[in-house]
């Protein structure tokens, strides 16, 4: 039997040969067949979730409730150092200077990322605005979310901060930040579903060593994928995060 | 007045509140004019066992409550209530905790010194294999139009608590 291995859509286009790299460690490691599939996008990813086609996910925490709840998949690890934090910014000569200066109508650059938009528009709750009281543009990555402020098309664009961060510098220059998240407990997580489980104490094992380099070429996977390393999360962990995303959706 | 850097305390003049809690707990409490600003960019996190004691607490709520944390954990959720909230509106929300609903709404909070903090709060019960083994409440920035609503609101609701 093959299993398959899925990413968040959102991840770091600089990292898409660093999972198959991962990929290719994880099979030899285990001593199984993976195949890696990486869709396009969140919704037809659902669907792959939904008919069982997925066993290890590295998974937006959007999904981490469906994917625990709904399909039985269990945290195995996640990064360390590495919340999803959301950043609010407008065009560096923009006249707003705090959040609640935005207005009804005001346009909004966004990525399909479920949970940067999610803590963006909590972000955006003191100024009294919500997703029917402004203009989402959706846009494939944060570098479009940045040419829309930078073309003046929109009034301010959410970004990953770590998105952010990564832009090149004269166009972090022709930006400006009006906020940052600082929640520290949302974070994408590696998780395992049911055909996963007889190998769960080995992955486990593995991925929390990779760092050390007890694993051969362990390190160089983790740096290919921009981690510094996996640490343990357990299952009240991902209950703890989904409560919290529960919180938050509301 | 707006205390606007959350650093050294303002000074205002202290009133004293007696409040008497579900439990059955009598607390006096010294309440001051000063609003702290919630913290731009966070949440504040804390869990409760079933009967409303903190277990867990972040540092986000630490900071804002004005206590160390070992002040807070095992203490009940209470601690933070401002004699300006009417009951009502935490019998509220345990009523509709204990219907399994999430509840949400505008609170103002105490903070040790006696300044205070406004918050839109969400809270949830953990479920977890069926039971309900403590609850977990987020807050965020609130509205400031939502927050001036429920001033008039909450001060109607008090007192009409007073007089009944």
């Amino acid at each position: 039997m093959t299993l398959q291995l899925t990413v968040s859509p959102d991840f770091s286009p600089d990292h898409i040969a660093g999972w198959y790299v991962f990929n290719t460690w994880l099979q030899r490691q285990l001593g199984v067949r993976i195949h890696l599939e990486l869709y396009d996008d969140f919704d037809t990813q659902r669907k792959a979730i939904a008919a069982d086609q997925v066993d290890l996910i590295y998974a937006n925490p959007y999904d981490a409730a469906m994917l625990v709840r709904e399909k039985g998949f269990v945290a195995v690890a996640a990064p360390v150092d590495r919340p999803d934090e959301a950043v609010i910014a407008v065009p560096a000569e923009s006249a707003v200077q705090h959040v609640e200066d935005l207005r009804p109508g005001s346009r909004v650059a966004v990525t399909r990322d479920p949970d940067v938009n999610l803590i963006g528009m909590i972000m955006l709750e003191p100024a009294d605005l919500k997703r029917d009281s402004v203009v989402l543009q959706q846009v494939n990555s944060y570098v479009l979310v940045a040419k829309q402020l930078l073309q003046g098309k929109a009034d301010c664009g959410f970004f990953l901060k770590e998105a952010f961060d990564d832009l090149s510098g004269p166009i972090q220059r022709q930006l400006r930040p009006l906020v940052a998240s600082q929640i520290s407990v949302v974070r994408h997580v590696l998780m395992a579903g049911p055909r996963m489980r007889e190998h769960l104490p080995v992955l486990t094992d593995l991925l929390l060593k990779m760092h050390s380099g007890g694993a051969e070429t362990g390190a160089r996977v983790l740096e290919a994928l921009g981690l510094k390393a996996w640490e343990a999360q357990d299952q009240e962990d991902t209950e703890f995060m989904i409560d919290l995303m529960d919180t938050l959706m509301r | 007045m707006t205390h606007m850097d959350g650093g050294a305390p303002v000074q205002s003049e202290s009133r004293e509140f007696t409040m008497r809690h579900h439990d059955g707990t009598v607390r006096h409490v010294l309440v001051r004019d000063v609003e702290v600003p919630y913290p731009e960019g966070k949440l504040i996190v804390s869990r409760t066992d079933p009967s409303g004691v903190i277990t867990h607490a972040n540092q986000a709520f630490v900071d804002m409550s004005g206590y160390v944390r070992e002040e807070l954990i095992g203490q009940p959720h209470h601690i933070l209530r401002h004699p300006d909230m009417p009951a009502a509106a935490f019998k509220d929300l345990w009523d509709t905790l204990g219907r399994g609903e999430p509840w949400q709404g505008y609170v103002k909070n105490l903070r040790k010194d006696g300044s205070y903090y406004w918050v839109f709060a969400t809270a949830i019960a953990n479920v977890r294999e069926g039971q309900v083994v403590g609850y977990t409440s987020v807050r965020r920035k609130p509205s400031p139009t939502r927050v001036r609503e429920c001033v008039d609101l909450y001060a109607r609701m008090r007192a009409d608590e007073v007089t009944s």
